[in-house]
């Protein structure tokens, strides 16, 4: 192991990384616990300048501000209504490349995976002219839909390599018997190689959907109002609306950052597996 | 078989073909969508950066006009000055995260939640990330302009300065890009043949000697991911500099990506064929970097095959 376990060192060692463990941590995390604090902080506090200090009082009603005077709870439900849908598609048309490049061998099969790994690699700058002009041209300019579409057509290139690159490690002797026994490819396909992608499946949802909760680029280029709008960019329209008014904005953060938080906290170890993939041969 | 096939002809040919044909109707779907929302974009996008056009009206051919417009204009020159200042910058969340996850990586009591902790930036959005930033930095009475007015005398509002506003921003990307990397490189020390460092050990290699001897070599998979994720995050940073600056203060912060949005969904009308002429040098830049990885790939797995 490396570097050599604290447990082998002197005891003064070992205290020490005790104690320096909790300080780096909150050196670490100092930007977000400031948010926190000022979060419940009443706007007096802040008036009165106190920044830095424990808050007079818990103002909790600053998070129940911000739902009942402001859009955010609209925003979050948006944000819902386009990340949940997106995990689902992309899911399902995952499975089914990661199916097709990782069992067969065909021609042009290592063609199509890097044209899927390299479509991922695109700075989204390059899209954003024409998937925004074929998504007003479709009608689905500033809806729900617009969004979803795009996400699970981009996402469907990292959950693919994904897939695929997990389906390559499944023994093939399983299909190869199956296949023996007169198993239909797409019975083996649902019976056989489904059940056992349950991690990655797992790994990938968590994954994509934080990457779509956090998404605020294609927010801000696919919809411009209120009623569909994702929190993210939901934020960036409340940050202007709530201008100085610290507590009300980190409440808002706080809110916003909480859904893929708890998804992390949920599912840490599917969520690292799928975020680690490729870091260890 | 010949006998009992007769009366379901299509069905025995599916069986006979089944196996040929599976792969491609299984990859329909996926490829549909991807060459419809992302290859063929890519294309498009070369074309238009030959018209000017404001998104409604009929496109005009220019040719290569918005190119040499990009030569005079002196704003795409601080977008690629600053784009070069975070790639650069930002491969310090490299060292910096291989330097967090040695740090990490024991086997105390709570360490795991300690790594979870320290994982949590990357969790949160980089929106969020930007406000939280922003409020550290805030004049008068930002947690980080505090520290610095305790430090030298005077505060500094690193948002308002043009010299500094970029480092600021970079600075708020490097915090989740750090936990980023911690995390390939403790899945990485985590996979580090203890034998191998067991040997070096009583050849009386260690500290600095057995990373760069014994560990770095084997942390090869892991250093390449991060380098990847780490360019990559670099020039696609977009979300940090529309929520901390807007591209302010006098457009000091923008990088490409952001003027490139600036530009096509102008406020003073659309220029879609210059934003495209933009993100065509965008994306060449990062083509770069996307071949030599590619290339890596293919390399590896010609070697697996």
């Amino acid at each position: 192991m490396f570097p050599r376990p604290v447990e082998q060192a002197s005891p003064a060692v070992r205290i020490g990384y005790q104690l320096a463990l909790p300080v780096a941590l909150i050196v670490w995390l100092l930007p977000l616990i400031g948010v926190a604090i000022t979060s419940v902080k009443p706007a007096s506090d802040l008036a009165s300048g106190n920044y830095f200090g424990p808050p007079s009082s818990l103002a909790f009603s600053n998070y129940s501000d911000i739902f009942q005077n402001s859009l955010i709870g609209q925003y979050i439900f948006n944000s819902f209504k386009v990340t949940i849908p997106t995990v689902i598609g992309t899911l399902t048309l995952s499975c089914l490349t990661g199916f097709a490049l990782g069992i067969y061998r065909f021609r042009g099969n290592l063609w199509i995976f890097f044209m899927f790994v390299a479509g991922n690699f695109v700075p989204f700058q390059i899209l954003m002219v024409p998937v925004r002009n074929m998504t007003v041209n479709m009608g689905l300019y500033n809806t729900t839909l617009g969004l979803v579409l795009f996400h699970v057509a981009f996402q469907t290139g990292f959950c693919t390599l994904f897939m695929r690159n997990f389906i390559r490690m499944l023994p093939r002797e399983l299909i190869e018997a199956a296949r023996v026994e007169g198993v239909s490819e797409v019975r083996i396909f649902w019976y056989v190689v489904l059940p056992l992608m349950r991690p990655a499946i797992a790994a990938l949802s968590v994954l994509i959907f934080t990457f779509i909760w956090n998404d605020y680029f294609w927010a801000t280029v696919l919809t411009t109002s209120s009623s569909t709008q994702p929190v993210t960019a939901g934020l960036y329209s409340l940050n202007g609306q709530w201008i100085a008014q610290w507590q009300l904005v980190s409440a808002g953060a706080i809110v916003a950052a909480l859904p893929p938080v708890a998804m992390f906290f949920l599912m840490q170890r599917h969520f690292i597996a799928g975020l680690t993939l490729g870091a260890v041969k | 078989m010949s006998v009992a096939s007769t009366g379901t002809p299509r069905r025995t040919w599916w069986r006979e073909n089944q196996q040929r044909l599976t792969p491609y109707l299984f990859l329909v779907p996926g490829v549909l969508f991807f060459m419809v929302y992302v290859i063929i974009p890519v294309f498009q996008s070369f074309w238009l950066s030959g018209f000017d056009w404001d998104g409604l009206g009929p496109k005009e051919w220019v040719g290569l006009g918005n190119y040499t417009e990009l030569f005079d204009d002196e704003a795409f020159y601080t977008s690629l000055k600053n784009n070069v200042i975070w790639l650069v910058l930002y491969m310090l969340a490299v060292p910096a995260g291989l330097g967090i996850a040695i740090f990490l990586n024991q086997t105390v009591r709570g360490i795991r939640i300690y790594k979870s902790l320290f994982f949590f930036p990357f969790v949160i959005s980089q929106v969020v990330v930007g406000l939280i930033f922003s409020w550290f930095y805030a004049p008068n009475f930002g947690l980080f302009y505090r520290l610095i007015e305790w430090a030298t005398g005077h505060g500094v509002a690193i948002l308002a300065d043009p010299n500094l506003v970029t480092y600021g921003i970079i600075l708020a990307g490097l915090w989740p890009q750090i936990a980023y990397c911690m995390i390939l490189f403790l899945t990485g020390l985590n996979a580090v043949d203890p034998e191998q460092v067991e040997a070096a050990r009583l050849d009386a290699a260690k500290g600095w000697k057995m990373l760069w001897y014994v560990i770095l070599p084997q942390l090869r998979p892991a250093t390449f991911m991060a380098v990847v994720v780490t360019v990559i995050g670099a020039l696609r940073s977009f979300d940090l500099v529309s929520i901390m600056t807007d591209g302010g203060p006098f457009g000091s912060s923008r990088v490409l990506s952001f003027y490139m949005y600036e530009q096509a969904l102008s406020e003073y009308g659309y220029r879609m064929g210059y934003g495209a002429a933009i993100a065509v040098i965008l994306f060449l830049i990062m083509m770069v970097f996307i071949s030599g990885f590619i290339w890596k790939m293919v390399d590896d797995e010609r070697k697996g095959l």
